[in-house]
């Protein structure tokens, strides 16, 4: 008797459990479809245009005529807001992790984390309407005095809408991902290196030389991809900021433009091919962040395995 | 005894030769702001340049006192410090300036009558117009945004914490590591770093094969906003329920209960408080999203309260289309008056979800010891 009501009880848990666990897995499994889907739906959506004939597309020229200089856009825009940004962030994430007093130090964190919470919008409209404004005077004296290199050549937007004022809205907005993970590894670098180096008489600075920086180089690496990634995604700190046009080599006119503020100022309006070549351009834009994004995760799984500090 | 200790404590002690006194950052700090203030004064004061001046004083005078007294190692070392914290606060400096710049700017567009209580509906250019040249008060108001907001984000919310809470269970409670929960992991990760604009292209043209062309509803913006919602919550949620204690399970098991009912009963409300507070920050992350929401939701200007069917305003939108094509050409103030106004409830409304995320977290966290 005792027998058989064991066994019946454990049939109405087993089922619970198979049902359970198979939901977890589908879960699972969905968000894998998810993000196959996403290359799927892109993929197809992009067909027509990839294949039309050269002269539907606009421009007249062909998909790659019409992606080759926005691709190149992205870059500029994402690689003055890496060359802005960096620096300001391994200092920052220095600063919380090794200089504020230690009760202060997870304040300070939460202060520079509130940058991220802030929306893009809110920086595109900043961006648009405040900074734009306050740096066209710099522009101006860049072009006068530094106008024989080729990024600063004259004449300088009056509006200040460049694409390096983009640039610079993009690194306030890279900057707390970059600082957030680098100060993650700066407080994981080994307690006995850091107390060895300043045993051996090493000022704090050098102390950070010999043993965080070191330690740390690879976080480093892949948050900066990270925030490539990110800045390379951003659409409307670009759409609202930028006064788009034509590919220049000049960072101070207006001109430029990146693929997500592309797809971003025309989906709207769009219709038949042109939804299609806009679509084309995510996807363009996808893989690029796809594969920035694998590199940093890599080297930061590789880098876990490695450093013994997990 | 007192007359022997005297000169001994008005000198130095020779530990301390060589080292700049300690009133020496403060003493260099002041007359940095000095030196600073009349620089500014000619060639014309402001408070930015004098900051700017001041600072880049005092690092010069602090170092260079430093490597005549100390020598170049310390110099190096008050440098780098310098550096450091200069670097802190030129990274203040964009945070102050945005919500400064959105409280003066905002403030007034709040004030406006009914602005939280009315939609744009039937408010034309000719309104805007005539309330610049006469003064009178902006009409217009961001109802049908935030009810839009509100319900794209819910439904968001609706499908994406169920997933994610699902997945986070399957990795931590089944995965064992295995080459699924693995691949998982390293998709997730790669999912958090899609672009928000990809993810909305992506809802539509999935919209667009099933359902058909064109297809721009609030619910194609909440599948948006779900794929970058999730791998959020997944992460959130996963780290919560990797630091349960495994005795809490194995005394589950040990007293007969079936899996599902430990990890329903036991594990989740051990994890509640940090999973609740991660689903508020994912919340956070997207209300603010506005390129997912411009490519599949497209703008209304009047009130939708159908989620599934016809075109839907929110908040972000409502900024983006009010800078970008102000409701009269002519007269672009009123219109940038309302997309600030806007743009003050969203960040208010991100930063009360930030804090009640952190509270949640405080509050309904499990007690640890007795």
């Amino acid at each position: 008797m005792t027998a058989t009501s064991l066994t019946s009880t454990q049939g109405a848990g087993r089922t619970g459990d198979k049902v359970f666990s198979g939901a977890a897995l589908a879960a699972g499994c969905l968000i894998l479809a998810v993000l196959f889907g996403v290359a799927l739906f892109l993929v197809v959506q992009a067909i027509p245009a990839l294949t039309a004939p050269a002269d539907k597309i606009q421009g007249g020229q062909g998909f790659f005529a019409y992606i080759w200089p926005i691709v190149i856009g992205t870059l500029i825009a994402a690689v003055i807001a890496l060359v802005i940004a960096t620096p300001v962030a391994i200092g920052v994430a220095l600063f919380i992790s090794h200089f504020a007093p230690r009760r202060l130090a997870s304040g300070l964190g939460y202060v520079v984390d509130l940058l991220a919470a802030i929306p893009s919008v809110v920086y595109g409209a900043w961006g648009a309407a405040f900074l734009a404004k306050q740096i066209s005077p710099a522009y101006g004296w860049l072009a006068e005095n530094m106008g024989w290199l080729p990024i600063f050549q004259g004449p300088a937007s009056t509006t200040g809408k460049t694409i390096l004022t983009a640039g610079i809205v993009l690194a306030v907005m890279v900057l707390p991902i970059i600082t957030s993970l680098s100060r993650e590894i700066f407080l994981q670098t080994p307690k006995l290196h850091e107390e060895a180096a300043l045993a051996l008489g090493a000022t704090r600075w050098e102390m950070i030389k010999m043993a965080v920086l070191p330690f740390g180089r690879p976080g480093i690496i892949s948050a900066i991809m990270l925030g490539l990634g990110r800045a390379l995604g951003e659409t409307m700190a670009v759409a609202l900021v930028l006064s788009s046009g034509a590919l220049t080599a000049s960072l101070i006119q207006s001109g430029n433009q990146t693929i997500a503020a592309e797809i971003a100022l025309n989906f709207p309006e769009a219709s038949g091919i042109k939804v299609s070549t806009l679509i084309a351009a995510g996807l363009v834009l996808f893989v690029i962040t796809l594969a920035v994004n694998m590199i940093a995760r890599w080297v930061i799984t590789r880098h876990k395995e490695f450093s013994g500090a997990n | 005894m007192t007359s022997t200790l005297t000169p001994v404590r008005s000198k130095r002690s020779a530990l301390t030769k060589g080292q700049l006194p300690k009133y020496a950052p403060y003493a260099v700090l002041a007359a940095a702001l000095i030196v600073g203030a009349a620089i500014l004064a000619l060639i014309g004061f402001n408070a930015f340049g004098w900051g700017l001046v001041s600072a880049l004083l005092f690092a010069i005078g602090l170092v260079s006192w430093s490597a005549m007294v100390e020598g170049s190692r310390r110099a190096k070392d008050k440098l780098a410090t310098c550096l450091v914290v200069g670097s802190f606060l030129v990274a203040l400096l964009p945070l102050v300036s945005v919500i400064w710049t959105v409280l003066v700017n905002g403030i007034p567009g709040l004030m406006d009558p009914g602005f939280l209580t009315t939609s744009m509906n039937g408010v034309t250019g000719a309104f805007d117009n005539k309330a610049v040249e006469s003064g009178g008060p902006v009409m217009g108001g961001i109802y049908h945004a935030i009810l839009g907001t509100v319900q794209i984000t819910l439904l968001a919310t609706v499908i994406s914490v169920p997933v994610g809470l699902l997945t986070a269970i399957y990795l931590v409670e089944y995965g064992h590591d295995g080459r699924l929960a693995k691949a998982i992991t390293f998709f997730v990760d790669v999912m958090t770093g899609i672009p928000s604009i990809v993810a909305g292209l992506f809802a539509a043209a999935f919209f667009f094969v099933v359902v058909g062309p064109g297809t721009k509803t609030g619910a194609v913006a909440a599948v948006a906003l779900s794929v970058l919602m999730i791998p959020v919550v997944v992460r959130s949620s996963e780290e919560m329920l990797k630091i349960v204690p495994n005795e809490l399970r194995e005394a589950a098991y040990a007293l007969g209960v079936r899996k599902w009912r430990t990890i329903l009963k036991v594990v989740i409300p051990t994890a509640i408080s940090g999973i609740a507070s991660g689903v508020t920050l994912a919340i956070a992350r997207v209300i603010g999203e506005t390129a997912p929401i411009l490519v599949t939701a497209g703008f209304a200007t009047s009130i939708n309260s159908n989620v599934f069917g016809g075109w839907m305003a929110s908040l972000p939108t409502f900024i983006y289309t009010q800078i970008l094509n102000p409701t009269s050409p002519s007269n672009p103030d009123p219109s940038s008056q309302r997309a600030w106004g806007a743009a003050l409830v969203l960040i208010i409304l991100v930063m009360v979800l930030n804090l009640v995320a952190r509270l949640i977290a405080r509050i309904f966290a499990p007690k640890t010891g007795r």
